[in-house]
């Protein structure tokens, strides 16, 4: 750690270090920010922006940047703030790491920061017509600001940028998303195979494809604003109402957040249940994005076989949580109530049926000509590319970067089973694919060998104790975990307030699938349209994910 | 002509738990009278309307990941005459919303409604789509669908089992069992009040602040007058 303290002073002197928290922190002024960035990254290695995060301090806004060493899975997180509340600016590092391009939209959207270099300063999900900034703390929420629309929305094609000269004169750019005599076409909002309703502008040339534009926000419910209004236990809720196929693990990502900051022991037992149902849940989503697959290239009989072995698993999640869907299982210090006796035995019997069943995928589709021909060699990523946007879970994988938060970042009792992290290297549709299908064989390893250690688990204590009233002390915390998706985290911010209804200051939610949908415009690039459809159905977002 | 009770093959009327509103409707169409040759008409129109219901893919999110269950296998609505679910609405008979609806997302799916074609119907599927759901208090989201369109069919559940769609589908098919080309409950004028009363209350509303995104970007620094 004081290495890095010492590199980064060098660099940026007036940096100020704060090590009490669990990363180090370190804050650094809006002027210096640009440089050391870029030093963070080329000298010491800090190559994935894994969240950014605005917050609204009252008396300062500004943003968090948790970085992470790819090599050494070192995490630190930057602050930079500014004290102007009417015309705040920041510098963007969109040219750092290219992720930050989506997200610093995302906080232009939420706070009004305007980023200075930044190329395209759009709002990201509330319509161009929006009165005021949502997550801000002085925000007006009368209805009467923003009514419900009727009338149709006006296309974005404006835009701007916030250009600085090297003598630090700024001038604002304006510019067209699209040229004049480009040829753009609309995909969605309502449009069967965006899996939701999810917004393209692809501008053609002939049948390829040469840009992308995405138009996100049409299931925005402003998840992130919700939870500074209700008390920790409630926030529970809207975790599983994003990513809808990885429920448990956002949950599971939250509740160990919160746990993190309280300081609980979870008991062993309440442990290994979250996990096996996580690992459930990995099965579910992959089925069902395979079933997707399938179905987005005209194989409709593959859908129905993914959907069948589904059914079996909602079934063991009905018997125990009492829900399909939605089940709101895990909670503050463990899990809600035991498990059905028969749990052991139905993910037995499951593991071994999928097991089978999964040969007969293969044999239905993978080796399929179309199959083939539609998904080898289309829609290729590089590796430094995937890095570059931050790119995780089986896309990243399948681009050969390591970046399973089971392995970096091992949390609840991962370190304890046997599996291996599945990565291959073709980063093409094809590779996205077989490593969904290869994550299977390997849930269900990890799933066997839960089931042997809840024989064998003599504890039957599935929640620790836990206050009735959850108070915070002031601070932040991050934690991660590997939703099916990709990593998951959630940002919390605690104020501290001593009052006994407290709620969480400012609660983020990174989302795997919004670092996905920014890949969407590279990976599509000189690809056919029709293309398109199999791309993003490879890299498999889920919209309310992505909008929150 | 006498209006009896609507019969639908997949479920006994005794086997509802909602008959009110049915008894009410025959009751109403019963105290008006019908025509016996437009009544026999109806019926004949109706049998084969109530029993191939198209839906429209309209997922916008955890409700569809059902929907799309009671498609598979294991639930298979095929059974029920809810055939094929149609990606266009000119197609479609029924929209199921599932999911919540967002300022956003609000003017396309006025839009799909109207792009319907004659009988439409609209089940609002999930808490979420009845009122808002666990979503009621933000910023951004439409409290109920039928503050933008009408609704025939509310299934609450978050988000409801596929047997709970079901319900909600057997209901519709009953509804439309009872519709009456002339008088009655009829479909054309209540809708027309529908819209009447919400053209009346956007009026009533105070105007918006206009939008003033271009005084914004005036008032940007570095912009050279």
């Amino acid at each position: 750690m004081a290495n890095i303290q010492e590199q980064i002073s060098k660099i940026c002197r007036s940096a100020q270090f704060d090590e009490s928290g669990e990363f180090l922190l370190v804050t650094v002024p809006d002027e210096n920010w640009h440089a050391t960035a870029r030093a963070l990254k080329e000298d010491l290695g800090f190559d994935y922006l894994t969240a950014l995060v605005g917050v609204d301090w009252k008396d300062s806004m500004g943003c968090v940047y948790y970085l992470t060493n790819s090599q050494t899975q070192e995490i630190i997180h930057v602050k930079v703030t500014t004290a102007n509340r009417e015309k705040p600016l920041l510098h963007s590092v969109s040219d750092v790491w290219a992720v930050a391009n989506y997200q610093e939209r995302e906080v232009y959207d939420f706070f009004g920061i305007t980023f200075i270099n930044h190329p395209d300063m759009r709002r990201f999900f509330l319509r161009n017509d929006w009165v005021g900034y949502p997550l801000r703390k002085d925000y007006d929420a009368d209805p009467n600001l923003n009514p419900v629309p009727h009338d149709d929305e006006q296309n974005e094609d404006e835009t701007f940028s916030l250009v600085e000269s090297e003598n630090g004169e700024l001038k604002r750019v304006d510019k067209k998303v699209f040229a004049d005599d480009e040829y753009v076409i609309n995909v969605g909002p309502q449009h069967p195979s965006t899996h939701g309703v999810m917004r393209y502008r692809a501008s053609l040339e002939g049948e390829v494809v040469k840009k992308v534009d995405v138009v996100s926000g049409y299931i925005h419910r402003g998840i992130e604003k919700l939870c500074e209004g209700l008390m920790y236990p409630q926030t529970l809720l809207y975790t599983e109402r994003m990513d809808y196929m990885s429920a448990f693990m956002n949950r599971h990502a939250l509740c160990l957040c919160i746990e993190k900051a309280l300081g609980i022991e979870v008991p062993h037992r309440a442990e290994l249940i979250r996990m096996m149902m996580d690992e459930l849940m990995r099965i579910s989503s992959h089925l069902l994005s395979y079933g997707c697959l399938t179905m987005d290239q005209g194989a409709t009989t593959a859908f129905f076989y993914g959907f069948r072995e589904r059914e079996l698993i909602y079934d063991i999640f009905d018997r125990t949580c009492g829900a399909r869907m939605s089940m709101s299982y895990d909670t503050i210090g463990g899990v809600v109530a035991d498990v059905h006796p028969d749990f052991v035995k139905d993910v037995r019997n499951l593991c071994d049926v999928v097991e089978d069943k999964l040969k007969e995928y293969h044999k239905l589709f993978t080796g399929n000509v179309i199959a083939v021909n539609r998904m080898k060699g289309v829609g290729l990523l590089s590796k430094e590319d995937a890095i570059n946007y931050a790119v995780t879970g089986p896309t990243g994988r399948a681009s050969g970067v390591h970046c399973d938060v089971r392995k970096t970042h091992p949390y609840s009792l991962y370190d304890e089973v046997e599996f291996d992290e599945i990565i291959l290297n073709g980063g093409d549709s094809m590779d996205r694919y077989m490593v969904r299908m290869k994550e299977i064989e390997q849930s269900i390893k990890i799933l066997r060998q839960c089931c042997d250690m809840m024989d064998k688990e003599e504890g039957n204590e599935y929640c620790a104790t836990v206050p009735k009233m959850i108070k915070l002390p002031a601070g932040h915390w991050y934690q991660q975990v590997e939703a099916s998706r990709g990593a998951f985290g959630v940002y919390l911010e605690s104020d501290g307030d001593p009052k006994p209804f407290q709620k969480p200051y400012r609660m983020h939610f990174q989302s795997p699938c919004f670092n996905l949908v920014g890949i969407v415009d590279l990976t599509c690039k000189d690809n056919l349209i029709a293309d398109l459809i199999t791309i993003t159905a490879s890299i498999d977002y889920v919209i309310p994910d992505i909008d929150r | 002509m006498e209006v009896k009770n609507p019969k639908i093959k997949s479920m006994k009327h005794e086997d509802f738990k909602n008959n009110d509103y049915i008894e009410r409707l025959v009751a109403d169409l019963n105290a008006s009278g019908t025509n016996v040759v437009v009544g026999k008409l109806d019926q004949l129109i109706n049998w084969g309307r109530a029993n191939s219901l198209w839906p429209f893919c309209f997922g916008t999110s955890c409700c569809a990941i059902e929907f799309m269950c009671l498609g598979a296998a294991r639930y298979d609505m095929a059974r029920f005459g809810f055939e094929v679910a149609r990606n266009s609405p000119r197609q479609a008979d029924y929209i199921m919303c599932q999911g919540t609806i967002t300022h956003r997302m609000a003017p396309a799916l006025i839009r799909l409604y109207e792009q319907m074609a004659e009988p439409k119907y609209v089940i609002a599927c999930g808490a979420c789509t009845v009122s808002g759901g666990p979503f009621k208090k933000s910023y951004c989201v439409v409290k109920g669908v039928d503050e933008i369109i009408p609704v025939d069919v509310y299934l609450p559940g978050c988000p409801p089992r596929p047997e709970a769609m079901f319900y909600a589908l057997l209901q519709l098919q009953r509804k439309i069992k009872l519709q009456k080309f002339f008088g009655g409950d009829n479909r054309k004028e209540s809708r027309q009040k529908f819209f009447e009363q919400q053209a009346k209350k956007q009026k009533e509303t105070p105007n918006a602040q206009t939008p003033n995104i271009a005084e914004d970007a005036q008032a940007m620094p570095g912009k050279e007058d």
